[in-house]
């Protein structure tokens, strides 16, 4: 900004980008830290050696992962999950906005629908009632309840409601005239002039899938019905120590192996970093979306 | 007019599976709310199960454990929205003062991250970091500390909570007053440099005022989670030893609804919440209208 010369100014600047990379480097700790424990060998990361770098270079807790039916099984539940909570999602949600985005006008229930819609986002029965109604749906330990169960993202429905609201209507009236019905003017026109909103609204919706974890919680009872952000809940066994010795402590952590539990949960952060690019050329847009002024 | 009306007939097409959805999962759920005046069976159900008016609320209020899970809620929440507020803020002016624009544009690539890596990941690894043999006494052993399992101190777990969560977001809270900050008139730092106005001067004269509305704006939208504490990083970084400072609204309902079966009770709980939490985003939402001329729709 300002080029000032002076000390104190000098100073600043040099602590400012050292403040900026401790950060950072916080920021990405966790994720080495993960990858480290993973290559490590099994007695180092049990016995909390490994900080920075792999202790004991090993490939083992992958090779030992590699004949782990169970965690494959959540991955691809998890992965069934976001494939099916996505497309399902985004089929609804753009089929919905787009008469919302009409006027009163034009389509008579748009207000009233409106108000129904926006109610449903700020009030909710809570977790019990919610929790008897899936049960009674029998969609327990039923990938549909995964899907479903999140009932209708509003928030995304409002956002891309604003954004078709905002096209042009030369394009639709010149549709119009052709003899187009309003399925093919969404899907002809809007849909296609629209992908930059969507493609964001299908990132958070995946990126949201993926990381769920309340409902995988609540709605699976089997092991092998886990979603796999519950099945890495269920391998960090949290020590109660308040009665314990050290002797018993480091005993107990000895029947752990943090160095497998490391590389599963580096492999669950695996789909997060592939997308990661693409969630940072659209999220600032998205977030700028969800926060439109009129 | 005949295609006018077969338009209706289209769009009415449109909207019904989101429609159907929406009942399904968020209107059906809301009868469950009788509970909360019922003494509920689950062997009677709804509209069997004995009818006793406001006791569920009576004896929810009668309990100490309430009055702590709600005062737990409210510290850790309110902490939350303030520091989310402040510390991105923060960040996103400092970072702005970066000369590299390689160095910048790394860093915040970085920052992003946590945000979109889950509660139950971070946690595991946190567990970890601040664990009986983590990193944090490893460092802390180097100064002669006596090693301790961190997340078990009543003491500092809501800090923990509410430092760890502040880690998480303040990258992504930090987008929109970038955002913001590039809004900023250009012209307006070159004019106070000639005026002689250092970076002190500049900052707190040109970009703060500049991001004032954003904050406003952020911390009005921010009152209706005044109650929503972090179900997914309490349940996930909290055990029984930190229950007295670390049990929050959400957890509680959870355990009292879904692992004691005292379904009745728990939906009361729940209804409180919703209440309580629809009243401050009405008025969240009214403000920020009034204020900033901000609309949902």
């Amino acid at each position: 900004m300002i080029e000032n010369k002076t000390l104190s100014s000098r100073v600043f600047n040099i602590l400012n980008n050292i403040i900026m990379g401790i950060l950072a480097f916080s920021c990405i700790y966790p994720l080495w830290y993960a990858l480290s424990l993973s290559l490590s060998d099994k007695s180092a990361a049990n016995s909390g050696l490994v900080t920075i770098y792999p202790i004991g270079f090993t490939l083992n807790s992958y090779k030992e992962i590699m004949g782990d039916w169970k965690f494959f099984n959540s991955f691809w539940i998890s992965i069934q999950r976001t494939v099916l909570g996505t497309g399902v999602t985004m089929l609804v949600l753009i089929m919905m906005a787009y008469p919302l985005a009409k006027s009163k006008k034009d389509y008579k229930p748009r207000n009233i629908l409106m108000w129904i819609v926006l109610f449903c986002m700020l009030f909710s029965g809570g977790t019990i009632p919610w929790y008897i109604t899936m049960q009674k749906y029998g969609l327990i330990d039923n990938i549909w309840g995964l899907v479903l169960g999140g009932s209708l993202p509003v928030f995304n429905l409002i956002v891309m409601m604003n954004f078709f609201r905002n096209i042009s209507s030369d394009l639709e009236e010149a549709a119009v005239v052709d003899g187009a019905n309003p399925w093919r003017i969404l899907f002809q026109i809007i849909v296609p002039v629209s992908i930059p909103v969507l493609a964001t609204i299908v990132l958070f919706t995946s990126v949201y899938h993926w990381n769920e974890f309340f409902q995988g919680l609540v709605l699976t009872t089997g092991e092998t019905n886990y979603p796999l952000q519950t099945y890495i809940k269920q391998l960090v066994v949290n020590i109660q120590t308040t009665n314990l010795t050290k002797d018993q402590i480091e005993n107990l952590s000895k029947l752990s192996n943090k160095s497998l539990d490391a590389a599963k949960v580096f492999i669950a952060m695996i789909p997060m970093l592939i997308v990661y690019p693409f969630l940072q050329k659209y999220f600032v847009t998205g977030i700028m979306l969800g926060a439109v002024k009129e | 007019m005949k295609s006018k009306f077969m338009n209706q007939v289209h769009y009415t097409l449109m909207i019904l599976p989101g429609f159907v959805w929406l009942i399904l999962f968020s209107i059906v759920p809301m009868v469950g709310i009788v509970m909360a005046f019922q003494d509920y069976n689950p062997g009677l159900g709804y509209w069997q199960s004995e009818w006793i008016g406001l006791e569920n609320f009576k004896y929810l209020f009668s309990m100490s454990d309430a009055w702590q899970v709600m005062k737990n809620t409210i510290i850790i929440a309110t902490s939350k929205m303030i520091l989310n507020l402040i510390v991105p803020l923060t960040f996103a002016i400092l970072l702005n003062e970066i000369k590299s624009v390689k160095y910048k544009k790394v860093v915040q690539t970085i920052v992003y991250l946590p945000h979109f890596l889950s509660w139950v990941i971070l946690a595991s690894i946190i567990i970890n970091i601040f664990g009986y043999n983590g990193v944090v006494n490893t460092v802390a052993g180097v100064f002669g500390a006596e090693p301790r399992v961190w997340m078990q101190e009543s003491s500092i777990f809501r800090q923990l909570v509410i430092g760890t969560d502040v880690w998480k977001e303040f990258g992504y809270n930090a987008v929109i007053y970038l955002a913001a900050l590039t809004g900023i008139n250009p012209n307006l730092y070159e004019a106070a440099a000639i005026d002689g106005a250092g970076r002190w001067k500049s900052i707190w004269h040109i970009t703060i005022p500049g991001l004032i509305p954003t904050i406003v704006l952020l911390g009005v939208l921010g009152l209706g989670s005044v109650l929503n504490a972090g179900f997914d990083q309490v349940f996930n970084l909290y055990n029984k030893i930190v229950y007295s400072t670390g049990d929050i609204l959400d957890t509680w309902v959870y355990r009292m609804g879904l692992i004691d079966l005292q379904f009745s009770l728990a939906t009361t709980a729940g209804l409180l919440k919703s209440g309580v939490s629809f009243i401050l985003i009405i008025i969240s939402y009214v403000t920020a209208y009034k204020v900033a001329n901000y609309r949902v729709f």
